[in-house]
C-alpha cells in the first residue's frame, strides 16, 4: 500500500479507473445508495466505499442521507479542473497560431505582390 | 484578420494530445513559417514569452531548439530532433524541456491543403507515462479523457 493513498485533487480522483467507473455509473442515474454501486460494478463494499470516500474528498461525490440509506450523487464541477487544463492548453495554441497567421499573411503578400518591399 | 479561429485540442488516448486549427494559407507557406527559423521566432513562444534562440536543422537526425524568455526573466529551453521530414507534408519530432529532459514527446505535425486553405494537426504523443505526467504537471494522470467525456455526457456547461 502505498504511505498516503490520499487523492488530493480531481487528477488524482479520476486516475483510477474504478472511480471513473462509479462516477460514470452516477452520471447515468441520479443518486444510488453504496450497495447499489456494489452490485452494478461488481466490487467488494468496503472497496466501493473506499473509492467513495476518495471522490467525496475531492467533492466529485456529494452524498445525502434518508433515513438510514446514504445517497450517492455526482458533482461534475468538481472536475472543472481538468476542463480548465484542456481549455488552458488550447488558449496557449491559439496564442501561437494567431501569431503564426500575423506570419502568414506578410508571407501570401510576398508572394502575390510584385511590388512588396 | 483570422485572430478568432481557435485551436482545436482533443484527447484521442490518454497518452496523446491532437491539436487542429486552419489556416488561410496554401500549405508551402504553412510549411515555411513552421521551418525557417526567422519565422518560428515570431510565433512559437505565443502569450508566453518572446522567443530568443530558434535553431532548426531540418533533416532526418538534425536538431531543433528553441529558447523562450518568460515574463519574469526566466528562460524556457526546449530541444529535440528529426525523425521524419517530408516538405510541406508532414513533420516528425522528438521535443525535451531541458528542464525535465526525461520526458520526452513525440510529435507528428501535418499540413493538408484544400482550395488554398490548410488544416494543420499537431498530434503530439509522450514516450511513457512517466513521461506525460512530468509534462503535463503534476497530478495530471491517466483518466483525462474519460474525465472529459464524463464531462460532455452529463452535458453541464462550465465555461
Amino acid at each position: 500500500m502505498a504511505r498516503a493513498a490520499a487523492a488530493t485533487d480531481a487528477f488524482n480522483a479520476v486516475a483510477e479507473p474504478r472511480r471513473r467507473e462509479i462516477l460514470d455509473l452516477l452520471a447515468s442515474g441520479g443518486e444510488r445508495p453504496v450497495n447499489e454501486v456494489v452490485r452494478l460494478l461488481g466490487i467488494s463494499q468496503p472497496l466501493a466505499s473506499k473509492h467513495l470516500r476518495v471522490l467525496r474528498e475531492v467533492g466529485a461525490v456529494e452524498v445525502r442521507e434518508e433515513g438510514r440509506l446514504r445517497l450517492y450523487r455526482l458533482n461534475a464541477r468538481a472536475l472543472k479542473p481538468i476542463h480548465d487544463w484542456v481549455r488552458g492548453y488550447e488558449r496557449f495554441w491559439s496564442g501561437r497560431f494567431d501569431r503564426l497567421d500575423v506570419v502568414l499573411e506578410e508571407l501570401k503578400e510576398e508572394e502575390g505582390g510584385g511590388g512588396g518591399g | 484578420m483570422a485572430g478568432s479561429k481557435k485551436a482545436e485540442v482533443t484527447l484521442p488516448t490518454d497518452e496523446r494530445i491532437l491539436i487542429t486549427r486552419g489556416f488561410d494559407a496554401p500549405r508551402h507557406l504553412v510549411y515555411r513559417a513552421w521551418t525557417e527559423p526567422g519565422l518560428v521566432k515570431r510565433w512559437w513562444g505565443g502569450e508566453r514569452g518572446e522567443v530568443r534562440v530558434a535553431e532548426i536543422d531540418l533533416r532526418v537526425g538534425g536538431a531543433w531548439r528553441c529558447v523562450m524568455i518568460l515574463e519574469d526573466g526566466s528562460e524556457a529551453a526546449f530541444r529535440g530532433e528529426y525523425r521524419e521530414v517530408l516538405p510541406n507534408e508532414r513533420i516528425v519530432s522528438t521535443e525535451v524541456y531541458e528542464g525535465a529532459p526525461g520526458a520526452q514527446a513525440l510529435n507528428t505535425v501535418t499540413f493538408e491543403e484544400r482550395e488554398g486553405r490548410t488544416t494543420l494537426t499537431v498530434l503530439v504523443e509522450h514516450a511513457s507515462k512517466e513521461a506525460r505526467d512530468a509534462r503535463i504537471g503534476s497530478g495530471m494522470e491517466t483518466g483525462v479523457r474519460e474525465a472529459m467525456d464524463l464531462l460532455e455526457r452529463v452535458a453541464i456547461s462550465l465555461r
